[in-house]
């Protein structure tokens, strides 16, 4: 079975539908969503409706630190962008949309794998898996073979030594990776929604259970459009900058 | 798993029929299984107490890298998985033998030495087209087989030292000792580089070497330090052992063994075309030495050992990938000026924007399907000259120096036959041929060039003139 993987979408209509639309024709026929739904982009309403129906139709859904701010804003300090963001979504959403969010899990275990948002070793803190030490820890807070994370932008592997540490290896676009059975794996998918590395093509990958492989994809959108929506909105125009320039 | 394997037992499926080598690093059994036939091998790390962790790494990486692998040149993976704290692989078996043997036999024919390398070399091309560097290249991981249609082709064997650019390096992370066979290792790899194509030609070297001369030409160092020394001492010259090596293959040799990387050959396709063509080699000092350097080339090697810095070496390596073989396939027969000059002008652009391509240019001399082989009479052979020289007058204003361009005139019955099969056999890159006007036989017969660019298997451009009236004259 071949699982589309999505990370911090943050209500980016354009780039999720490019995003599915590259991973069904990569033989995806499952889906997860690493959370952050919502958060900066022009569309909430859609992305929440979308995982909705998914996650109605057999998908796997957890809660991203965007998505559990939409009901309590309170829980971590977040930039100023950020906020006003939140606010404006908070208003967009319904109040079914809202309790979606609010009753996503935390973390996901299915088979060997582990789904979550931010660090496996403090689910609710938000941690970001961003070196090999974070990566150590996450992994060591967990049983399961492979951990598939989001919250951190840019694609990102990290596997256990022969020794007691995680070692961080760099996908490129397009890149395949078998997973060995013999190592212990953690993936950061990338995000979707507001890729940061300076490219402004969506990032998303997919597992296939069958082979043990992990592909990642960097996809093209209509970026302009997205970016065009979000000043639209009236939401800060640093937020469509930073589509334009995927920084 | 138990502890002792038996015939008839069964892992994940297969059937084990026959233990066919107590390595080691491995146990190898020979396996069958209902869905893949019996010519099958399967390959378990020795994974008891006290057995060193890089035998288990090596064997992560080849589980790793095999599956990915395609084509003549490599064993066709078949399954791998875990039997308790076991892993196995099981791969096909390719019949035939390694060029170990062949040591016990050395000094062998200089002619053989030059036909198992270019077939070594292309094997090597075809792996490191597939983004992987070998690291571990020796006799007994060059498996020369013969195919259904009769002819020779070395398969690689043996991937537990390899590296593939785009996936993690197991073994880089985990040891930071040289990783290699003492006698085979290049240079760059007793520094901890594991990404230089290059460090596959030295190996290959060594082995041609010992081949031809019965000699290693860097020992067998069991230290380090012995390890350093092909840093600075440059091998005994082939000639010296054996007087019988002509010196294109010297040449040929001494270039692999070049303590620089960007002193080999840029790729093995490269190394494949001079091991295939002597004729064409060019020949430097390397050809003519006759004994070792003196302390003041020595020195040279010492200090420009010095000066090699992994990162450098690795940044450098992947601009040799950008040393392509270009093939022009020029007609000859029926000159068409403008065309010519089409031909020469997409060239020039080609060989400018690669600084390491080297340029084929190829004629076809037509031969008679039934009868007299041409070439022996004088008539033939003043013909084929005619065409070298033709070859040599189309190609003087490129102006390109000897070691980047070769002339080549071969003879067939049937023009794309043998362009097609020249490219395939020298893993050539880019093919280049002109187009010819749409005349009443062509229309019959089809084109030459169209069934080059689909069946040469590589990149080709075919060139148009402008003002095709002038090229509509060809019959």
């Amino acid at each position: 079975m071949r699982i589309g993987l999505l990370a911090d979408l943050h209500a980016n209509r354009e780039a999720t539908e490019a995003c599915m639309l590259a991973l069904a024709d990569a033989g995806c026929t499952q889906w997860v969503f690493l959370g952050d739904l919502v958060g900066y982009g022009a569309d909430p309403e859609w992305l929440v409706d979308c995982a909705r129906e998914q996650v109605a139709a057999g998908a796997i859904a957890v809660q991203g630190n965007h998505d559990a701010a939409v009901d309590d804003g309170s829980i971590q300090p977040m930039h100023e962008h950020a906020r006003a963001a939140l606010e404006w979504t908070r208003g967009r959403l319904d109040r079914s949309q809202r309790e979606f969010l609010r009753g996503l899990p935390l973390q996901v275990v299915d088979a060997d794998r582990l789904y979550a948002h931010a660090s496996a070793a403090m689910p609710a803190r938000w941690a970001y898996v961003s070196n090999a030490l974070a990566a150590w820890q996450s992994l060591q807070a967990t049983p399961q073979w492979l951990t598939l994370l989001g919250h951190v932008h840019d694609q990102a592997v990290y596997y256990t030594g022969a020794t007691a540490q995680a070692i961080h290896f760099q996908p490129v676009a397009g890149a395949v990776l078998p997973l060995l059975p013999s190592r212990r794996w953690l993936a950061i998918v990338g995000s979707c929604g507001q890729p940061r590395d300076g490219n402004p093509a969506a990032a998303c990958a997919w597992l296939d259970t069958g082979t043990r492989r992990l592909g990642f994809l960097r996809v093209p959108y209509d970026h302009e459009r997205a970016a065009a929506k979000v000043v639209a909105a009236g939401l800060p125009r640093s937020l469509a900058q930073r589509l334009l320039q995927g920084r | 798993m138990p502890a002792v394997l038996q015939a008839g037992m069964q892992l994940g499926g297969f059937t084990l029929l026959q233990p066919l080598h107590e390595g080691g690093m491995a146990t190898l059994w020979r396996v069958s299984h209902p869905d893949h036939g019996s010519s099958l091998l399967m390959k378990m790390p020795r994974v008891a107490y006290g057995e060193s962790v890089s035998q288990v790494v090596g064997f992560e990486v080849e589980r790793m890298l095999l599956p990915l692998l395609a084509g003549a040149h490599v064993p066709r993976f078949i399954a791998s998985g875990d039997e308790g704290d076991q892993p196995w692989l099981v791969m096909e078996q390719v019949s035939g033998s390694t060029l170990r043997p062949l040591l016990d036999q050395a000094p062998i024919a200089p002619g053989r030495v030059a036909a198992l390398g270019a077939l070594a070399a292309i094997a090597l091309a075809d792996l490191h087209r597939q983004q992987v560097v070998h690291l571990d290249i020796k006799p007994s991981n060059l498996l020369l087989h013969r195919g259904a249609d009769g002819n020779e082709r070395i398969v690689l064997i043996d991937f537990g030292l390899s590296r593939h650019a785009q996936l993690p390096d197991l073994l880089a992370e985990q040891f930071h000792i040289p990783m290699g066979t003492a006698p085979y290792i290049a240079p760059e790899q007793v520094l901890g580089v594991r990404s230089d194509p290059r460090s596959d030609l030295f190996a290959l070297g060594v082995t041609l070497y010992h081949l031809a001369t019965a000699q290693r030409p860097f020992g067998f160092p069991g230290s380090q330090r012995g390890l350093r020394r092909r840093f600075y001492q440059d091998p005994v010259p082939p000639r010296s052992h054996v007087a019988a090596i002509p010196r294109w293959l010297q040449e040929t040799i001494l270039r692999c063994l070049e303590v620089d990387p960007d002193a080999r050959h840029p790729t093995a396709a490269q190394l494949a075309l001079d091991l295939q063509h002597p004729e064409q080699v060019t020949l430097t000092a390397r050809a003519e030495r006759l004994q070792r350097a003196g302390r003041i080339e020595r020195a040279r090697r010492w200090w420009r050992a010095l000066g090699m810095e992994p990162e450098r070496i690795s940044a450098r390596a992947a601009q040799a990938a950008r040393a392509p073989l270009i093939m022009v396939a020029l007609d000859l027969k029926q000159p068409d000026p403008a065309l010519d000059l089409a031909l020469r002008d997409t060239v020039q652009r080609l060989v400018a924007t690669a600084p390491g391509a080297r340029l084929a240019c190829v004629t076809v001399l037509r031969t008679a399907r039934i009868g007299l082989d041409s070439n022996i009479d004088a008539e033939g052979r003043n013909r084929h000259l005619k065409r070298l020289a033709g070859l040599r007058d189309w190609a003087r204003t490129l102006a390109l120096p000897d070691h980047r361009i070769t002339f080549h005139v071969l003879e067939s019955p049937d023009v794309a036959d043998a362009l097609i099969e020249y490219a395939r056999n020298n893993a050539i890159d880019h093919l280049i041929m002109g187009a010819r006007g749409v005349t009443g036989v062509r229309r019959l017969l089809g084109s030459v060039s169209a069934r080059v660019v689909a069946e040469a298997g590589c990149t080709a451009t075919v060139v148009r003139a402008r003002g095709e009236a002038a090229a509509t004259t060809s019959p």
